[in-house]
């Protein structure tokens, strides 16, 4: 669209339409409460801009088949929620070691298992970094409003073209089916990113050798004859499975490219954290309780602030290690027992941390928060 | 006499860097690989429009030996991946080349689904009656009372035939070939490599290291010998009744040859009319 748009959208219909705003133009899913929006949204609106949609007769299927789209040339991206985020977990090791850029909506609701489909849960923020197995590093980004949902998952297709890499969009419940304005800039206001091509001819390119951290990628038809392997590969792409050697480049590269670019990445919403002494640590729909509850508490003069991760992987230590010294506590806002806590502590120390789950199925009511923040200052 | 050669016929198709391959004296896959390089020297296709795509085994190596656009994915995930290769570059001939396990256990349910669609793609699947890889554990295709290192006491499982199963779902081509016919394979490989729509070619394959030494061939030769002795080629026949036996007759042929509406197809109408 040439001009600014304001809609009416869900969280998950926001996000669809982020995903085709980005340039998405595949997607494949399996329906799951409660993403299936996105889907449904998908397969109305991508014939429209001359995309694929198609249901996959699993989640398996689906995080392969957008792998496969990725490496054809598309911008793609699949939605689910948690029994389906377990099961593509696998490819989703895939996408990584082959350094495949796509997008993975996780719509969270509360697990374990099938849990409690149709409400509320964050507890897949341990399983989004490292769900597939051995080691590697992916992004993973939480909107809190529909708004966030479109921005964040234009975000999350840029980030991926940039840096070669599987990106969650780790939506939950309360966002995804939650109606609010959204505000669409016109088309040439929004940032798109594609990935990097190689400028040399066939005969001169290594695949998975990086610039940089990250190789400039060659798809399927554009005469580069490229080998892609999720064995361990050399700079070839080809599989090198007995060497300790390549397996250490290719892994501390792998993560490097996104530790070590963590800053750029980093999105943390402050709210007033200028003075603060308490710092809520949150996000998703627990950021906006939390919103709720420094508001309350700052009218009746607590200095309490609030950080609300937008990038939740890669972690950001460096921003807390630095911040450490200036807070007195922090108090974990989410809907898991327990998992943003750890990264907190690992940064801030456990003594300065205190956690305020919730176990799925609820959001946090602003009250309980206050009520909590006061505790901490009462008990100071 | 010597023989002395410096290079292969087929060098151009072959990552000639990454030979030698790893499979075992007397194994079937290197026919098989041989049949499809000259299957594709008698087509008409752009390698540079041919995308390989294998799962995992011994059968799933064969992608990494291909010099064209390549992919060794995750074991049974080969055909999702080719899906999504082929819906976003409708151009690409996609071929997936994998085993019996990689394709019908592990992946059966994406290849089913994949025939049902009519996604345009030719699946090559090896059938040695086990999982190489591993070390010659029991398949899916493992005839009743084969001996593996998983039914040790010989297999209690039904296997499956997998032409029919490729049929039922909804193939557009069908054949099966043993490594001993290897002509007639090459011409069934080049029809599929020509179809439109999900053709399916079924290579029955020694694997001496794995299977064959554990039933009574303990070579390759010794397997192509049985092949020779037993097989039978019945054209045209409904593939329901090619099941395969332990010490009975292999069924070989071309079974299905039809045309039918691909996704492909299907998805450029729908395009057009979302876009009315
Ligand atoms: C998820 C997963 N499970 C198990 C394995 C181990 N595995 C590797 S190859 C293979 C069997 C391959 O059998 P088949 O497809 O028949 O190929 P062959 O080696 O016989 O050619 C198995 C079980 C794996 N790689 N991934
Ligand atoms: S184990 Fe069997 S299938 Fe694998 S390379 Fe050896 S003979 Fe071939
Ligand atoms: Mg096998």
């Amino acid at each position: 669209m040439k001009k600014e748009q304001i809609k009416f959208y869900s969280g998950n219909i926001a996000a669809a339409e982020g995903a085709i705003a980005a340039g998405c133009r595949f997607f494949a899913g399996y329906p799951i409460t409660p993403s299936s929006e996105i889907a449904e949204h998908m397969a109305r609106r991508l014939p429209q801009v001359g995309g694929v949609f198609i249901q996959m007769e699993d989640e398996l299927a689906s995080m392969a088949a957008i792998l496969g789209a990725s490496w054809g040339g598309a911008k793609a991206m699949t939605a689910t929620s948690g029994p389906g985020f377990s099961l593509m977990q696998e490819n989703i090791g895939l996408g990584a070691m082959t350094e495949t850029p796509c997008v993975v909506i996780n719509v969270q609701r509360a697990g374990p298992s099938t849990g409690m489909p149709t409400l509320v849960g964050q507890a897949d923020v341990m399983q989004a970094r490292w769900g597939s197995h051995g080691d590697y590093e992916i992004i993973a980004l939480s909107p809190s409003s529909p708004q966030e949902c479109f921005d964040l998952t234009i975000k999350a297709f840029n980030l991926a073209e940039e840096y070669r890499v599987p990106v969650v969009v780790l939506m939950d419940e309360s966002v995804a089916h939650m109606f609010e304005k959204v505000v669409i800039p016109p088309e040439n206001k929004i940032k798109i990113v594609n990935r990097k091509k190689p400028d040399v001819p066939p005969e001169k390119y290594l695949p998975f050798k990086p610039e940089g951290y990250v190789p400039p990628m060659a798809c399927a038809g554009e005469g580069y004859n490229v080998h892609v392997t999720g064995l361990t590969h050399d700079e070839k792409g080809y599989p090198q499975a007995t060497d300790p050697e390549v397996q250490e480049r290719l892994v501390r590269r792998l993560c490097d490219k996104i530790r070590k670019n963590e800053r750029k990445m980093r999105d943390i919403d402050e709210y007033e954290m200028d003075d603060a002494d308490v710092a809520l640590v949150s996000f998703g729909i627990s950021g906006r309780s939390s919103k709720a509850a420094v508001k309350e508490a700052r009218r009746r003069g607590y200095k309490v602030g609030l950080i609300r991760l937008r990038t939740i992987w890669p972690f950001p230590d460096e921003y807390f290690e630095k911040i450490a010294g200036d807070i007195k506590k922090f108090i974990v806002v989410e809907i898991n027992y327990g998992q943003i806590k750890l990264e907190v502590e690992r940064n801030v120390g456990k003594e300065k941390v205190i956690l305020l789950p919730k176990f799925g199925g609820e959001i946090h009511k602003p009250h309980e928060i206050y009520e909590k923040i006061k505790e901490v200052y009462n008990g100071d | 006499m010597e023989i002395e050669a410096k290079s292969h016929p087929f060098d151009k198709y072959l990552r000639a860097d990454r030979i030698p391959h790893i499979w075992c004296p007397g194994c079937g896959l290197g026919t098989a690989l041989n049949c499809f390089l000259q299957a594709l020297e008698e087509t008409e296709i752009d390698l540079k429009n041919l995308a390989v795509v294998s799962g995992i085994g011994c059968a799933g190596r064969v992608a990494g030996y291909i010099n064209v656009d390549s992919y060794h994915t995750t074991h049974g995930r080969a055909i999702p991946f080719a899906t999504g290769l082929k819906l976003a570059n409708p151009k690409l001939k996609v071929v997936v080349f994998s085993g019996d396990g990689d394709l019908f256990a592990i992946g059966g349910n994406h290849f089913i689904h994949a025939a049902r669609r009519n996604i345009d793609m030719t699946v090559i699947c090896v059938n040695n009656y086990n999982y190489g890889m591993t070390g010659g554990q029991l398949g899916p295709t493992t005839p009743l009372e084969a001996r593996t290192t998983t039914a040790p006491y010989g297999n209690i499982e039904h296997p499956f035939n997998l032409c029919h199963v490729a049929a039922a779902s909804g193939a557009v081509y069908v054949a099966r070939w043993t490594t001993l016919h290897v002509r007639r394979l090459k011409e069934s490989m080049k029809e599929a490599l020509n179809k439109k729509g999900f053709s399916f070619v079924e290579v029955i394959a020694p694997c001496p290291t794995a299977f064959g030494r554990r039933n009574r061939e303990p070579s390759g030769l010794d397997t192509l010998r049985y092949y020779k002795e037993h097989s039978v080629i019945k054209h045209g026949i409904d593939p329901s009744e090619a099941d395969i036996e332990i010490g009975g007759d292999i069924i070989v042929g071309k079974f299905v040859d039809i045309e039918k509406h691909t996704f492909n197809e299907a998805v450029e109408e729908l395009i057009k009319k979302a876009r009315k």
